[in-house]
Order: C-alpha cells, then sequence, then structure tokens
C-alpha cells in the first residue's frame, strides 16, 4: 500500500468523524439563527406559519422600548459585577486555601483544614439553577418565614410586621440576585484556580518567602501574574452567565418570566421570553435576540483584547 | 456548549497552544450559550398540512360527520383539575366512535404544542389553561383556531330539540369569543372574589362584612388580634386586581367594566369610580392591614399562610379549595364573600365575578378536527359535566350540570350559594383575554401601588396609558362589548 493512499485514508478517517458534529451544529446552530434574522424583519406572532416583512419596524421599536433599554443596563452591570466580585472572591480563597498557611517550616501551605474547605465551597456548584431557585425562595422569603427576615426579626433588628420584601424591593432586587449567582459560582472557580495555582512551581514562592515578601505581596507580584491566563478565561465564562441571568431572575422575581417588581430586575432575556411567548410578538423577539447577539459578540472580542497581557512561561 | 467545545483540549493540534484553544472555545461560548436557548426557540417549521381522515356522512345523531374507528389526539392541562377527568371521556368517546384517542396531561402546554402548531399538526383537542397556555389572542391572530359557532347550534346530546348553546349558563359564550368569532369554550364555572375561613370568624365573632368599611373594620379587628387582615398573592399581582377590578365593576356597573374592556380614553383616567376603588384598596396598604409581607409571597405561600389563621382574608377565584386541599385543615370550613361594595354602588353586595375558565380548543388544522368538534359537544352533556364535577370538584358552564349525587366540598358549595344569590347580576372582564400587554402592565402597577411606591392617582394614570397603548392592536376594532 502506498503512503499516500495510507494518509488519504486517515484524512477520510477523520473527515467521517467531523461530518456528523458539524451537521449537527449547522443545524441547530447556524441555522436557528440564520431563521432569527430572518424572522426579525417580521410580525410573526410565534404560533402560526404566516407573517408579513416588516423591514426594520421591530429595530425601530427596540430603541425606544424603556423596559429593554432598563434590560440591557442591568446586563451590563451585571456584566460588571459578576466577574469581578466572583474573580476577587475566589482568588483570595484560593490563595488562602493554597499558600495562605504560616505554618509550616518554610514551606508554602494553605490555612489549617484547607482540604475541607475546598470541598465545602464547591458544594453550591453542584446544586442546578433550580434548585437554588427554591434555596433563596426561602432565604429571600418575604414574611417571617424567610430565612433572612427570620434572622432579622430575631436579633431585632427587623420589625415583625414590616418584614424586608427583598426580592420586592426595587433597589434590592438585583444585589440580591447577584448575590446567588456569586455564592453559585465562587467555589467552581476557587477549584479552578487551586489547580492553577498548584501548578506554580513551589520554589517561587519560597524565594518570595525568604526575599520577604508578605502575603499580599506574594498575591500581587507572583501568584496574579502566573493566574492570569485563567483569571480572563473565568471571565469570560462568568460574563456568559451574566449576559444569560434568564433561570434565576425568571423564577425568583415576580411578573410574566420574572423582571420585576416594575421591571427593575428584568434582564434582556426575560423581557425577549416574554414578548416571544406571552405578547405574541415574536418577531420583535428575534430582533431583541439579534441584539443581543451582537453585544455578545463585541463583549467577547472586547474581553480577549482588553486582558491581552505577555505570558509568563514556568 | 460553549463549554463542552473547551473540553477539546486534549486534541489540540501543533501551533495552537493549550490555553489559547480554551480561551477561544471559551469566547466562542460566550457568544453561543446565552442565545441559543431563546434563538433556537424561533425556528418555525414549514406549513405541511396533514391529510385528514375520510369523513363519515353528515346526521343529526353525527353533525360534524365523525369516521368512525378514526384517531383522536388530545391535550390537556395537567393543573389544579388533574387530568383524570379527560380520561374518563376519552374512554367514554373511543367506546361510542370506536376511536383510538391519545392523550397528553402537562403543565407545559406552549413547549408541548407550539412547535406542533407551528409545524401545521397539532391535536384535535386542547384544554389550553395554566401559567404556560399559549395566549389565546395569540393563537386568534395566527388563524389558529377553528370556529366552533356550528358547535353550539348542533343538537344537544342532553335533548336533541334543543340547541346545545341553550343548555349552558348565560353569558359563558360570550366569554369564548375573539374578535367576534367563538373560538374556545371555557370550560369551568368559576366566581372570584374574598375567601375567609368560617372557623376564624366563628371564634372570633367577626361577621362577613358586606361593605367596604365594614370590610376594613374586620381587616382592623384582625390586626389587633395579632393577625393580617387581608392577604394577597403578591408575587402575582393578578390577584390583587381581583379586588381592584371587583370594586370598579361593582361601584360602576357594567358600563365601567365595559369602558375599561373597549379601551375607552376615560376607561380610568378621568372616572371617579375607578380613582375610589383604587383609593379603597390602597387604604388596606395605608392603614397597615395586609398580612405581613405578603407583597413578595408566591400564591403556595400566601395561601397557606391564609390556612393557618394568618390572615383573615384572601382574594382568588374558586379553584382555591381545590389547590389548597392538602394545606386547608379539616375544620377550616372555606368560605366564599362576595367583594364588599363601596358607598352608593350601582350593583349589589350580592353581585360576583364570575365566568368560565379553563378553554378547551380545536385547532383549525386539527387532521380530525371532526372528532374534536364532536368531543366538545360531548362535554357540553351532563353526562360529561357529572363527570367532572366528580374527579375534579368543580362546576361547569353546562346549566345544571351537575347530578345531585355529586357531593360538593365547603368552599365550593359556598360559591354556589353565592353565584344563586347573585342571579343576574354577574359581571366578568375581558380585556385579559384580549390584551395580555395591558392586563401585565396594569398588573405592574397595582405590585407597586401595594408596595406604597405609587399612589392611587399615578395608578390610574399608568392603567390608562396601558388602554391606551392597547388601542394599537389590530384586534382592538373586534374586541366590542355592548
Amino acid at each position: 500500500m502506498s503512503h499516500v493512499a495510507q494518509g488519504k485514508g486517515r484524512n477520510g478517517f477523520i473527515a467521517g468523524f467531523l461530518l456528523v458534529p458539524l451537521a449537527l451544529y449547522l443545524t441547530f446552530v447556524i441555522w436557528p439563527y440564520v431563521q432569527t434574522f430572518g424572522y426579525s424583519f417580521t410580525n410573526w406572532t410565534g404560533q402560526s406559519p404566516t407573517f408579513d416583512f416588516v423591514g426594520l419596524d421591530n429595530y425601530a421599536l427596540l430603541l425606544k422600548d424603556e423596559v429593554f433599554r432598563g434590560a440591557l443596563w442591568h446586563n451590563l452591570l451585571l456584566l460588571v459585577f459578576v466577574p469581578v466580585i466572583t474573580i476577587l472572591l475566589a482568588l483570595f480563597f484560593a490563595f488562602m486555601v493554597n499558600a495562605g498557611g504560616r505554618g509550616g517550616a518554610g514551606g508554602v501551605a494553605g490555612v489549617r483544614g484547607s482540604a475541607f474547605y475546598k470541598i465545602v465551597y464547591f458544594f453550591p456548584q453542584v446544586l442546578s439553577l433550580a434548585i437554588l431557585a427554591v434555596l433563596f425562595g426561602a432565604v429571600y422569603r418575604s414574611d417571617q418565614g424567610g430565612l433572612l427576615n427570620g434572622v432579622l426579626v430575631k436579633l431585632g433588628l427587623v420589625d415583625p410586621t414590616e418584614p424586608v420584601e427583598w426580592l420586592n424591593e426595587p433597589r434590592l432586587v438585583l444585589w440580591c440576585l447577584l448575590l446567588v449567582v456569586v455564592w453559585h459560582g465562587v467555589g467552581f472557580y476557587l477549584v479552578l484556580f487551586s489547580a492553577a495555582m498548584q501548578s506554580v512551581p513551589k520554589d517561587i514562592y519560597e524565594a518570595a518567602l525568604l526575599d520577604g515578601a508578605g502575603r499580599a505581596q506574594t498575591f500581587f507580584k507572583v501568584t496574579l501574574p502566573l493566574l492570569w491566563d485563567s483569571v480572563q478565561t473565568s471571565a469570560v465564562y462568568l460574563g456568559i452567565a451574566a449576559m444569560d441571568m434568564f433561570v434565576l431572575v425568571s423564577t425568583m422575581t415576580s411578573g410574566q418570566f420574572g423582571g420585576g417588581p416594575d421591571h427593575h430586575s428584568e434582564v434582556m432575556a426575560t423581557v425577549l421570553m416574554r414578548n416571544f411567548l406571552y405578547f405574541g410578538k415574536s418577531g420583535y423577539a428575534c430582533a431583541m435576540g439579534v441584539v443581543m447577539l451582537v453585544l455578545t459578540m463585541i463583549l467577547s472580542v472586547v474581553t480577549l483584547r482588553a486582558t491581552r497581557r505577555e505570558r509568563i512561561e514556568f | 456548549m460553549g463549554s463542552t467545545s473547551a473540553h477539546g483540549e486534549g486534541t489540540t493540534g501543533a501551533g495552537l497552544g493549550r490555553r489559547d484553544l480554551i480561551k477561544r472555545s471559551a469566547a466562542l461560548g460566550l457568544v453561543v450559550v446565552p442565545s441559543t436557548g431563546f434563538l433556537s426557540a424561533c425556528a418555525s417549521g414549514g406549513s405541511e398540512t396533514t391529510k385528514g381522515p375520510d369523513k363519515a356522512p353528515v346526521t343529526k345523531e353525527n353533525p360534524f360527520g365523525v369516521a368512525k374507528g378514526g384517531k383522536l389526539d388530545v391535550v390537556v392541562f395537567k393543573g389544579g383539575y388533574g387530568d383524570d377527568y379527560a380520561k374518563a371521556w376519552e374512554a367514554a368517546f373511543d367506546k361510542k366512535w370506536g376511536t383510538t384517542s391519545s392523550h397528553l396531561g402537562t403543565q407545559e402546554i406552549t413547549a408541548k404544542l407550539q412547535p406542533r402548531f407551528n409545524g401545521g399538526n397539532p391535536p384535535d383537542v386542547v384544554d389550553d389553561s395554566g401559567a404556560q397556555q399559549i395566549k389565546l389572542d395569540v393563537l386568534f391572530k395566527g388563524g389558529q383556531l377553528a370556529d366552533l359557532t356550528p358547535v353550539l347550534d348542533a343538537p344537544s346530546l342532553d335533548d336533541p330539540s334543543k340547541k346545545v348553546r341553550d343548555m349552558l349558563i348565560p353569558g359563558t359564550v360570550e366569554q369564548g369569543m375573539q374578535g367576534g368569532k367563538f373560538v374556545s369554550v371555557n370550560y369551568v364555572y368559576t366566581v372570584w372574589g374574598l375567601w375567609y375561613s368560617g372557623k376564624l370568624f366563628k371564634e372570633k365573632g367577626w361577621t362577613p362584612p358586606k361593605t367596604w368599611d365594614e370590610f376594613l373594620a374586620v381587616c382592623t379587628q384582625a390586626r389587633d388580634a395579632g393577625i393580617g387582615g387581608l392577604a394577597h398573592q403578591g408575587k402575582f399581582p393578578y390577584y390583587i386586581n381581583v379586588a381592584i377590578m371587583d370594586l370598579i365593576a361593582k361601584k360602576g356597573g357594567l358600563d365601567s367594566m365595559k369602558a375599561i374592556d373597549n379601551l375607552e380614553p376615560n376607561a380610568f383616567e378621568g372616572n371617579p369610580v375607578a380613582l375610589e376603588a383604587v383609593e379603597a384598596v390602597y387604604e388596606v396598604v395605608e392603614k397597615n392591614l395586609l398580612m405581613p409581607g405578603t407583597n413578595g409571597l408566591t400564591h403556595t405561600e400566601s395561601q397557606t399562610a391564609w390556612n393557618q389563621y394568618k390572615a383573615a382574608f384572601i382574594t382568588s377565584g374558586s379553584w382555591l379549595e381545590n389547590e389548597q386541599l392538602k394545606q386547608t385543615p379539616d375544620d377550616f370550613d372555606m368560605q366564599f364573600l362576595p367583594m364588599p361594595v363601596l358607598g352608593g354602588s350601582k350593583l349589589p353586595f350580592e353581585a360576583v365575578r364570575a365566568g368560565a375558565g379553563e378553554p378547551f380548543i380545536v385547532p383549525e388544522k386539527a387532521a380530525n378536527k371532526a372528532a374534536g368538534m364532536e368531543f366538545i359537544r360531548s362535554m357540553l352533556s351532563r353526562e360529561w359535566s357529572t363527570l367532572f364535577a366528580q374527579q375534579a370538584n368543580s362546576l361547569t358552564i353546562v346549566k345544571d350540570g351537575v347530578d345531585p349525587s355529586v357531593q360538593l366540598r365547603p368552599g365550593t358549595k359556598s360559591a354556589v350559594a353565592a353565584l344563586k344569590a347573585a342571579g343576574e347580576n354577574t359581571f366578568n372582564y375581558r380585556y385579559p383575554d384580549w390584551y395580555s400587554e395591558m392586563d401585565t402592565e396594569i398588573q405592574n402597577a397595582s405590585n407597586e401601588l401595594m408596595a406604597k411606591r405609587i399612589q392611587p392617582k399615578e395608578w390610574i394614570k399608568r392603567a390608562q396609558a396601558a388602554v391606551n397603548k392597547a388601542t394599537q392592536d389590530p384586534n382592538a376594532k373586534n374586541n366590542r362589548r355592548s
């Protein structure tokens, strides 16, 4: 058998494997996108195969839609705060768990009981979002039966006849949701950063210690630069979570598909779903989908550009 | 999707660093993940039309020409009423017509049926109800609903000399109209108002109030006894709208109600009746007579708290008893109360909001439309109505449709008594079925009102703005009541 034929056979073999996933990807990802673009120029109601072409009307309406603009703003707020808070907390905990201890004779180790902490911090990640929503629904419950209100009333900080309606307070609701996302995410990124930290050679830390670096210096001058790639990846992943938020907002807050009170926790996905399924404005909702797509594309490019740095090899 | 592609790192080719690949795939994920779920929902199929079975000749016994031995596809909402009643019906139908029926009971009506409506292969009969119902105005606009007028004009199964429409409670047909056509049979007869525990009232020596002032007095007594006055299902402002809208209709009479349904420019703004009603409800908030925390509770949470005697009253429709069956103490003695009236009301205290709910439809493109229509005709017989009452402990729109042998629970019994006392004095709003967006906006305003974040005047402004916006709806010119 000739060498060339062998090579061809192998390429065919590989192509054979790629064909099916590619076809699936085209059918279930790319094709819906293309369709969405098409529908965004129509007045499709979502319940019928007939519709009229309306040009750019949907986009013109979208520009004036205050609810959607508010939702966009909330998404942007989350986009800033979710990654920043989650990554900072996860980095801090990961550092303490891996290199924050000062017990051993010259060795670099985590604080006491760090193995235990690592497992405990990971627990929230195991829960599905639906369970999380139920769990925090009970925490934020607006009467004395709620965990937070119950504790605050017992401590005498809250009047039992006027409990805090956490998810019904325009100024609190978004931050309450943010807390849930952060609580859920920190454990996972702690484990991710821990793994990255463990691949940092110990002698670097030891050298820093010998030079008299404190915890803070070790962290900012040694750990963070060596972990930059992981942090960058995490920021992109958390960006995904912040741009979505659909499950939590739609189940935990008031209104059809959530977003309440009075649109104060609205995110783009909830506005989209309400228009798509409840108001029968599916063409309009598709225009929102296209806007979301464009925004996330811009976002991912910006994120990767902004965080580009010189790599430190070790 | 994006996250799984990141796992491909093991097969990295030369020239592409492991981390680069992770980063790139993560970036791709950022693009793909949030949008995929929603965008792919946009995908609709083409419009295929399935060929129906051969039709049998139309006779007096078979007014729609149901072919014997055909197929029947039934999808029902499996909510508070369960779906055992539907199975009993299907068995009865199969026996009579020799059909093979397929059954699906689900809460996810939209998820299960939207692709089928879009693909042109919907079921033959649908109970389009629940939180995830496909809105009827939306289906109607899409031309997906069969006109059921022929069913109304067909001979009744109970008495072939009469038409089906003559066997129904008056006003229930109007409830199924969209744009001037009869497209849905709202099968369950419901009353809305306040509910209280007979046991609690007896214990405390309170009398059920007939006027709003008496109502406030009982609420005050309750508060002084350490109980909340009024509970409502705050997370779903639908329920407090029952109180607001009932007060408007009772004070201003049917004209005030129709002004709202007909989207009049003075439905709320410039209508002193509306302002008085909203101010009356707001008084409950201002005087601290709400059950603490009720504004943020779900329907289950607040209703259960009410079942635990933490509030004197709660707003709801008559499905409440079935819904709370497990949480209600045995001696609770659930009682219905028509909304107490404001001074100088045009309608008497006994007047109740009553109407048909749980819409059953036959899709226009159903494969076996004839059998679907026949199924609806059978539902409107006394035999099937009794089957429903037995399985779901609720009333139907069939006049005198329950065999006296069926025993009703206290709440349902009191609702029946209230209906009898109301006589002709029943009313019902249509705007929630006609204009879902307007309904949602008014609900948002009510949520703000109950949380003391807006004043009654602001509520009126917002409600009128929602009405004005709804006039843009293409169906607004057909949806008129006189």
